[in-house]
């Protein structure tokens, strides 16, 4: 082994030559540190954060957490509608979800899976405050005391609580005793209390729930007996004793009178598929498949439109890469090989559609090919296209192609143009004087050596044409559009981002998989922008 | 010039005129014929027309007007690739995505050679110029002089018999220049072919070449084998961009036969070699190379004249020393001395006496 090189001072040479470039390496670090930390807020975190919504499903335990509890445990082979504890635990939650105007969020995210659910959770949200109505009454009917917001905080709220300063509350704190005596009352009151305390009238003014008396109820009802400890009062002792006497009512029923759908085992069995906190059913979505209560299957055949979207979308793209390397290549060799003063002057030319709004140009695209167009007009005129059958060159795949190839094209020529102007002419007249044609030399010697150019260029225009918005969604009509504009869709309109988000993570998937594959079959060291 | 119509040229060039941008000429009607296995050199300073010529003959330039003809033929409509000239060019211009194997392969597979008759002609072109185990290499991977070893190798493996070389040795350091220089010559005359050769360096013209045409403003100053070239100049520019020169201005005062007497401007009177000058009164340089003055008045030969000189500076080079004087008037009179044991060191201010030979002291055009 050979001996460790020492440095003057008596280090390891290596130690010495790191601590000299350490200095050099914290200074590099220093100076791409405001642009990483602004790539780190605008960029990764936003994507990440994007991402993660691909598979977050948290939205259903969160606004009905007892619903998902209870419906754990239901088997829809067994019973075609889950039991009456279901639904009490649902009308519980949906109380909370009503207040805090949740459950159309929830409607939503739901209707993804099985179109109408929202209606269901819209309709019902306005009845649910109803529901234990019946209970309520009883209770009232017993002791008007019952009635008296008073009379539940002195029965479930925190002695500590209660003596704090009115004006000056904190937020609302059961009592230990009323806790365990009785945990279903205190469970939903718990929510009323901090739901009420912040509304403009006060938790003393407020009268709680009807799903509270309801509770109330179930609690005292319960077998076996709670054992009330220091809660009890005659007031108290009184309903205990006149409980099991009251008149029952059913919340299933309430429910599917409030709205048939609630009846429906399909409805059940979805929301019982998308309990879970994570989901891939957004994933399943983009590659036009769906999860039901019996596995995967494929989504109905008028709703398949993502696969095929994203094949269009790689297919145009290849197809406009490739019309950009056929346009772009020869003015790219012109360019490089003309004297500078008209290479400067044509370049300016190359470079004047980015000085123009790509709007601009994409509508100017309209006005040229549309039916009534520049186009369509000249050929008319020129007599190679009937009057009454003019060609259709946009809101068409055509459009698209057209327009798009017309704004990529300057990605695909400087490139290009920056490789060719490295490939000093004597090797074309070398391999001329060694007796190639023209066509050989160019083929043989120069074309190779232009590759890395429309390397860097094809994957520059595929990359941007993958995710190409505007255009298509100008001049794209139906079958010119990307999947960029149902990302877009999903974004602004159906308001369904984890399927955007969905749809988002497979286009950065496909893109990193391609651009894996170059790298395999071309090579990444071949791509050159220049020099 | 010469307009001698040569039967048994190779390489002739007719009444040849080029302009690039329609108004002035590049090359002003160019004469000039190269016989089979001749070695000429263009030499001649930058934009003199030198590689324009070259690009005409090998067809990458059209000439405006003229003749060029190659082996009787005239190429003026044939292109480059059919013309089966070989050529070197200055960078090299191997092919770096090939090796160096298959730069060399390329001229023979575009002439359709079969494949071990290929690999035999490529063989035998490497071990001409002593790089036979660099076939495998990429041309990135080797040094300048490597790279024009194969260059030049690839420019003979199609056997041509005209090779033309643009300035090849331009880009390589002094001593390697030397080098290939003398192994270019040396296959050159070995395979029999012809050769032109572009350069700017008359060090390179003069050591390499059978002739040397001197290229200034698009003519050719003059044809001549190197020696004549150096020590029978035909006209200022050639005495002049032709290694090192003194010259004397004056009037010529008297011209008989081969001898002419002219007075300088400093009113001395030498007797001269006329080379262009035809008529007493015109004005006239006359030059002398600094190696033919002396110094030592003791090895001065008969019928040497003399002339008063200051030395005012004196420069020690290795194998010889240069020293500047002031002589009839120009402080820029330059001698060269050999570093001998018995060679005296002269000291700036000393009043010596230098002569030459008049057969060595050329009456030029002013």
């Amino acid at each position: 082994m050979a001996e460790q090189m020492m440095a003057a001072d008596g280090r390891t040479l290596k130690s010495s030559l790191n601590r000299a470039l350490r200095r050099q390496k914290l200074r590099a670090l220093l100076l791409i540190a405001p642009l990483l930390l602004f790539i780190m807020v605008t960029f990764v975190i936003p994507i990440g954060q994007m991402l993660f919504r691909s598979v977050e499903n948290q939205i259903v335990s969160d606004t009905i957490p007892r619903t998902v509890q209870e419906l754990a445990s239901w088997d829809a082979r067994t019973d075609p509608l889950p039991d009456e504890a279901v639904f009490i635990s649902f009308a519980k939650d949906m109380m909370t979800a009503v207040e805090e105007r949740r459950h159309t969020r929830l409607g939503s995210r739901l209707n993804y899976e099985n179109a109408g659910i929202s209606s269901q959770f819209r309709r019902s949200g306005r009845d649910v405050a109803d529901m234990g109505e019946v209970i309520a009454d009883q209770f009232i009917a017993l002791n008007p005391a019952w009635e008296e917001p008073e009379t539940w905080v002195t029965l479930l709220a925190d002695p500590d609580w209660i003596a704090a300063d009115p004006d000056d509350r904190p937020a609302f704190e059961l009592s230990d005793t009323a806790r365990t005596a009785l945990p279903r009352t205190s469970d939903v009151y718990a929510e009323f209390a901090r739901l009420a305390q912040d509304s403009p009238r006060g938790l003393a003014r407020s009268q709680p729930w009807n799903m509270v008396y309801f509770a109330l109820h179930e609690d005292l009802t319960a077998t076996p007996a709670p054992d009330l400890g220091t809660l009890a009062s005659p007031l108290l002792t009184e309903a205990a004793t006149a409980a099991s006497g009251f008149e029952t009512e059913s919340i299933r029923d309430a429910f599917i009178a409030s709205s048939r759908g609630w009846g429906d085992t399909a409805l059940w069995q979805t929301i019982q598929t998308y309990s879970p906190p994570y989901t891939a059913s957004y994933f399943l979505t983009a590659v036009d498949l769906r999860q039901t209560p019996d596995g995967i299957e494929r989504a109905a055949e008028n709703q398949q439109i993502y696969v095929r979207l994203f094949i269009r979308t790689l297919v145009m793209s290849l197809t406009i890469m490739g019309a950009c390397i056929l346009l772009g290549y020869p003015v790219a060799w012109m360019l490089a090989n003309l004297p500078s003063r008209q290479a400067n002057l044509m370049l300016i030319l190359v470079l004047l559609p980015f000085w123009t709004s790509l709007l601009v140009r994409t509508s100017a695209w309209k006005v040229l090919l549309q039916q009534q167009g520049v186009i369509n007009d000249l050929l008319v005129w020129i007599g190679l296209v009937a009057d009454d059958n003019r060609l259709t060159m946009i809101n068409n795949a055509t459009g698209t192609i057209i327009a798009m190839t017309h704004i990529l094209l300057p990605f695909m020529i400087l490139p290009l143009y920056s490789v060719m102007k490295t490939i000093p002419p004597s090797y074309l007249r070398a391999a001329k004087s060694l007796g190639a044609t023209n066509w050989t030399a160019f083929w043989r010697v120069y074309f190779p050596q232009s590759v890395p150019g429309i390397g860097a260029g094809s994957i520059l225009v595929f990359i941007l044409s993958i995710g190409y918005y505007i255009t298509p969604e100008i001049v794209g009509g139906t079958s010119g559009i990307f999947i960029s504009n149902r990302i877009a869709y999903h974004i602004s309109s159906s308001l369904n981002w984890g399927l955007a988000a969905a749809l988002g993570t497979i286009l950065l998937v496909v893109v990193m998989a391609l651009y894996w594959a170059y790298d395999r079959i071309v090579g990444i060291d071949n791509v050159k922008l220049g020099g | 010039m010469q307009q001698v119509k040569n039967d048994d040229a190779f390489v002739a060039f007719e009444r040849v005129q080029k302009s690039y941008d329609g108004e002035s000429l590049v090359v002003k009607d160019l004469n000039l014929t190269v016989p089979k296995g001749e070695f000429l050199t263009l030499l001649g300073p930058s934009g003199s027309g030198k590689t324009t010529c070259l690009m005409m003959l090998a067809g990458f330039e059209t000439a405006t007007h003229g003749d060029i003809r190659l082996d009787g033929k005239s190429v003026n409509n044939i292109p480059p690739h059919k013309r089966g000239i070989g050529m070197v060019f200055q960078n090299y211009a191997l092919f770096p995505h090939m090796t160096v194997a298959e730069n060399l392969s390329f001229p023979l597979e575009v002439r359709k050679i079969g494949k071990s008759d290929r690999e035999a002609k490529v063989k035998r072109a490497l071990d001409m110029v002593q790089m036979g185990d660099f076939g495998a290499r990429r041309p990135a991977q080797m040094s300048g002089g490597q790279q024009q070893r194969v260059a030049l190798a690839r420019a003979l493996v199609f056997e041509p018999e005209l090779v033309l070389m643009d300035e090849p040795l331009g880009a390589l350091d002094k001593q390697l220049r030397e080098t290939l220089q003398f192994e270019i010559t040396n296959l050159a005359h070995e395979l029999g072919i012809t050769v032109v050769y572009v350069t700017h360096d008359q060090t390179e013209a003069l050591t390499m070449s059978d002739r040397v045409a001197v290229f200034q403003d698009g003519r050719i100053q003059q044809l001549a084998t190197p020696d004549d070239l150096y020590e029978r100049p035909q006209n200022s520019f050639v005495a002049q961009f032709i290694g090192e020169n003194n010259t004397l201005t004056g009037v010529v005062q008297d011209i008989s036969n081969d001898r002419c007497t002219v007075r300088l401007d400093s009113g001395d009177v030498i007797e001269a070699m006329p080379a262009n000058v035809k008529a007493v009164g015109d004005r006239t340089k006359v030059s002398i190379r600094p190696e033919r003055v002396e110094i030592d008045k003791t090895r001065l030969q008969p019928g040497a004249l003399t002339l008063k000189a200051e030395v005012l500076e004196f420069i020690y080079m290795g194998d010889i020393f240069r020293t500047r004087l002031r002589v009839a008037g120009t402080d820029e009179f330059v001698i060269k001395t050999r570093n001998a044991p018995d060679q005296v060191r002269l000291t700036p201010g000393t009043q010596i006496d230098i002569g030459w030979l008049p057969q060595d002291c050329r009456a030029l055009d002013a």
